[in-house]
């Protein structure tokens, strides 16, 4: 087995997940800064301020 | 229902990729002529699929907003375009990858890279574009128009292994010749196992990231009803 060819084939596998883990941290990130905006809105309209 | 729904695609995916895993790296051989790195292929293929279904499949839903106007249909284009780019940046960062032993070079200005590259390039502007424009039907009418004209490139993507002389390899299955591919049908299977398995990844994600676009509408619908 060609070591070299093999280190990047290691890289190109290792690109692939490091791109959709990224997406994925990214993913739940959002939803973490959504849910906490929806429950922050949720608070000023229920106390009839205005956002 | 739906975070069920998710937690079982994301376990239905790993089981499949588990297995996909164990056939690509102990059970098939190396390629004669490249060698280990023609297991990127089981990644870059099957990325570049889903991409590309995901593009097609926002058009639809593109046009079935501008027929309708009923904002569901963006929400869920959106949602499909910010999966398929994510795919489409796997399908060239590998399909780099493996250039640079094969070809000895990161990249070339060829029509496949290059039109594929301008298609990643489209919709990261169409996920933009959506950031930039806060009247969701203005920015719904907008996407769906750029949806449109984002897939005649898909287009040009998929066909210019056909259309143009290219450095890059002819298609693995074509309709041209009947769905018949020239790959050894054992590294076909495992190819096809894998898009299965990025299919279900890719559906996953997008039915997290639907739930926060219609998240992301109930605060904006709060906030309007708050300011009336």
């Amino acid at each position: 087995m060609d070591a070299r060819n093999f280190t990047f084939m290691f890289y190109g596998f290792l690109a692939a997940w490091l791109i959709i883990l990224a997406y994925v941290v990214s993913l739940a990130r959002r939803s973490a800064r959504l849910s906490k905006e929806l429950e922050d809105v949720k608070q000023l309209v229920g106390s009839g301020q205005k956002t | 229902m739906r975070e069920k729904l998710v937690v079982a695609l994301a376990l239905a995916a790993a089981v499949l990729l588990a297995f996909n895993l164990y056939n690509i790296f102990v059970m098939l051989p190396d390629e004669a002529s490249q060698g280990y790195i023609y297991r990127i292929i089981f990644f870059h293929v099957p990325a570049a699929w889903v991409g590309m279904l995901g593009f097609f499949v926002a058009m639809t839903l593109s046009v079935l907003y501008l027929a309708g106007g009923d904002l569901k249909y963006d929400s869920l284009a959106a949602s499909i375009v910010e999966v398929a780019v994510v795919f489409s940046t796997v399908n060239l960062v590998t399909g780099s990858i493996w250039a640079r032993v094969i070809w000895g070079i990161w990249w070339t200005w060829d029509y496949r890279l290059t039109s594929q590259l301008v298609c990643v390039l489209i919709f990261s502007g169409y996920l933009m574009l959506r950031r930039a424009i806060d009247e969701p039907t203005q920015r719904a009418r907008l996407s769906a128009a750029l949806t449109v004209f984002g897939c005649v490139n898909v287009v040009i993507v998929w066909k210019s292994i056909e259309w143009f002389r290219n450095n890059h390899p002819g298609p693995v299955l074509s309709f041209r010749t009947g769905g018949k591919s020239g790959m050894d049908p054992a590294m076909l299977h495992a190819l096809l196992w894998n898009f299965l398995a990025l299919m279900i990844v890719a559906a996953a994600l997008t039915l997290i990231r639907t739930r926060q676009e219609s998240t992301a509408r109930e605060i904006d619908s709060l906030r309007r009803a708050a300011h009336v």
